[in-house]
């Protein structure tokens, strides 16, 4: 009989998976459904003895069973697209059977979890330390050390927090652990507890992703006795983009409004219910089990560029010609990525912008490509890593409704509790507006000479309303308590700076804003 | 005792013993009733020890929460970065025209499905790469 491999991840299913893999059933082949290898342009993609077959559709049926397709691929494996990588996270993506505790443990799984339990805490932080491992969900920060903060803390509860919010535009990966690895997830979460002296852990998971919430909720009671006395329960988030935020999740986790806290204290003090908690992103937890593993460590660090060591599941989406997951060591650049290995744009046009990092990220222009992945280069080249998705856009872009878009999605998911990111975001999109307008007159009301603190002057011109958008966001910048209002401004000012002609018919009145911001 | 209160007794008792169980009585009560209404906050308060106020601001903080029950059938169309990327406002129009006043369209800001936009969800059915065309069907069908 028969063997075909069809994934059952969330993209290959809208893609029309579910009636492809009833369709082979019904020609009498034997189908497994696991997760996806991550090449997302061929989803659903049908692979039978390591031969891939995609993007295949219900026609294709009979062509791909009697080798006559002209979807054929050839060996996946062999595919540039999966050769080229170097996968830790995403080791099992396309091999394994994601609820299937057979496949994980043949493939390694808990090997990490039982190392871990033998050689306790303080060794373990000390590997996680050692591995380099950074903060996947943004900020970078050292795990090890987060790790340890908790570990050195007392308290009679600690908690384990799987940031599982992923928000951002153009990123997926966290998806695809849940929905294709959810076990390594777990595992991840069951060795950060004994590091730490945790027995409880949340998965706070947004709800936008009905297929993860399934198989994270499957995975955990199956597992349920090997990761005892460790207990992990998923929760549901309810739409609210800035509880990717660490403090804005707790408070929801607690059953509070998503308002960011002050920091400090840091969560690893007093973070959930006011207890020590470790709040980590996906992709960070489901790197532990590899790092855990004999020499996982040193491998793992062997890997990278600079300061950034290891391995980034990249995700390559937006208008681009072969999207999908890419993990990689640090220090691949950008144009790589995007052209050589993203293969250019999908409507063929040429490349008009890249933006790296979802909503809070810059665009970065062509003519920097050279620029590697690497958190220190692109805080230098002020853009961010955030959770490494790359969304790229064509020529068509309008980079200006970008930019506003930026401000709207800031003011539309604003918590509300600081100043700059509640109105500043609200103002950016009306001065945005002035600009496209090409500035503003002095209305009839402003002009009447009963309104004595009125300028009576000719208004602003789009030259002034770049000027105060300039100073609206430095003040958002510096101004703000977390990174939403902290960081909306990236996306603002590289558009401007980077696209000054789709803002004014006068880019130098853009170049002289810029030089000299506002009073 | 109404029909209401009696699923609301049952979802506060399904949750009450967690840590935090707002949320996941939030999400059963818009799941199993379409809303969350004033009535159902002030019997979440009470079952919760909470005061109305305090439910009452949790419910209007997230998007998922609605304050009144909507028959309409939805269909949730991505229109962030990655899916106006992919051309998503381009066929926008024609999402609204075929909805007209029978179906629902409301935006959500991320799927997950990034590389394959323009992308939808209806219930827990996901949609991807769609264009004019097939988006119109997806609406009409819904």
């Amino acid at each position: 009989m028969t063997k075909v491999r069809i994934s059952d991840d969330a993209l290959a299913r809208a893609g029309g998976a579910d009636k492809l893999a009833a369709a082979f059933e019904a020609k009498g082949c034997e189908v497994q459904r696991t997760s996806s290898w991550g090449m997302q342009w061929l989803e659903p993609l049908v692979e039978i003895d390591g031969k891939g077959f995609g993007p295949a559709t219900l026609t294709d049926v009979d062509a791909i069973l009697d080798g006559t397709s002209d979807k054929a691929i050839g060996l996946i494996e062999e595919h540039p697209f999966i050769a080229g990588q170097t996968r830790f996270t995403f080791a099992r993506a396309g091999k394994t059977r994601p609820l299937s505790l057979e496949d994980y443990e043949a493939t390694g799984g808990w090997a990490g979890l039982k190392r871990a339990r033998q050689i306790g805490s303080e060794a373990i932080v000390e590997e996680v330390k050692e591995s380099g491992l950074r903060g996947r969900g943004g900020a970078g920060f050292p795990t090890g050390i987060k790790w340890d903060t908790v570990r050195k803390a007392e308290a009679d509860q600690k908690y384990i927090v799987c940031n599982a919010d992923e928000g951002d535009s153009g990123t997926f990966a966290d998806r695809m652990v849940m929905e294709g690895d959810p076990f390594q997830l777990i595992e991840g979460m069951a060795i950060a507890g004994e590091a730490v002296g945790a027995t409880r852990g949340y998965v706070y998971l947004r709800s936008e992703y009905p297929d993860a919430i399934r198989k994270m909720n499957a995975a955990i009671e199956l597992c349920a006795d090997i990761i005892a006395p460790f207990v992990c329960e998923v929760r549901v988030g309810a739409g609210a983009y800035v509880c990717g935020e660490e403090t804005s999740l707790l408070n929801s986790l607690e059953g509070k409004r998503g308002e960011v806290r002050a920091k400090p204290p840091l969560p690893a003090l007093e973070g959930f219910l006011g207890k020590p908690t470790v709040v980590n992103n996906v992709l960070s937890l489901a790197a532990v089990p590899h790092i855990l593993t004999e020499g996982g460590a040193a491998a793992y660090k062997d890997v990278g560029f600079g300061r950034s060591r290891g391995t980034m599941p990249i995700q390559l989406a937006g208008n681009i010609k072969h999207g999908g997951l890419y993990e990689i060591g640090f220090g691949v650049t950008l144009g790589d990525l995007v052209n050589t290995i993203g293969g250019g744009t999908a409507s063929g046009r040429p490349v008009k912008a890249v933006q790296v990092g979802g909503p809070l990220g810059a665009y970065i222009h062509p003519d920097q490509f050279d620029i590697v992945f690497d958190y220190e280069t692109f805080t230098e080249a002020d853009a961010l890593i955030g959770h490494a998705g790359v969304t790229v856009f064509d020529d068509t872009a309008d980079m200006l409704g970008m930019a506003r878009f930026a401000m709207e999605f800031c003011a539309a998911e604003s918590c509300g509790k600081c100043t700059p990111c509640r109105i500043g975001a609200v103002r950016g999109v009306e001065i945005l507006d002035r600009i496209k307008a090409g500035g503003r007159k002095r209305d009839r009301l402003e002009l009447m000479p009963q309104m004595h603190n009125t300028q009576k002057d000719q208004g602003r011109d789009a030259g002034d309303e770049i000027g105060l958008l300039t100073d609206l966001c430095e003040t958002m910048k510096f101004g703000s308590l977390c990174a939403l209002g902290g960081f909306t401004p990236y996306p603002v000012m590289s558009a401007l700076k980077h696209w000054p002609e789709d803002f004014t018919r006068n880019p130098e009145l853009v170049e002289k804003a810029m030089s000299e911001p506002a009073e | 005792m109404s029909d209401k209160s009696e699923i609301l007794g049952e979802i506060i008792a399904r949750h009450h013993h967690r840590e935090g169980p707002l949320l996941p009585i939030l999400n059963d009560v818009q799941a199993e009733l379409g809303c969350v209404d004033a009535e159902s906050e002030a019997l979440i308060a009470k079952g919760l020890n909470l005061s109305r106020a305090d439910v009452h601001g949790v419910v209007s903080f997230y998007h998922d929460y609605k304050t009144e029950a909507d028959a309409r059938p939805v269909v949730q169309v991505c229109r962030a970065e990655a899916c106006k990327a992919r051309g998503v406002e381009a066929i926008i129009d024609n999402a609204t025209r075929a909805a007209g006043e029978r179906v629902k369209i409301e935006t959500v800001y991320c799927l997950g499905l990034c590389s394959a936009g323009p992308a939808a969800r209806t219930g827990d059915d996901l949609h991807i790469r769609l264009d004019a065309e097939g988006i119109t069907k997806l609406v009409e069908d819904a």
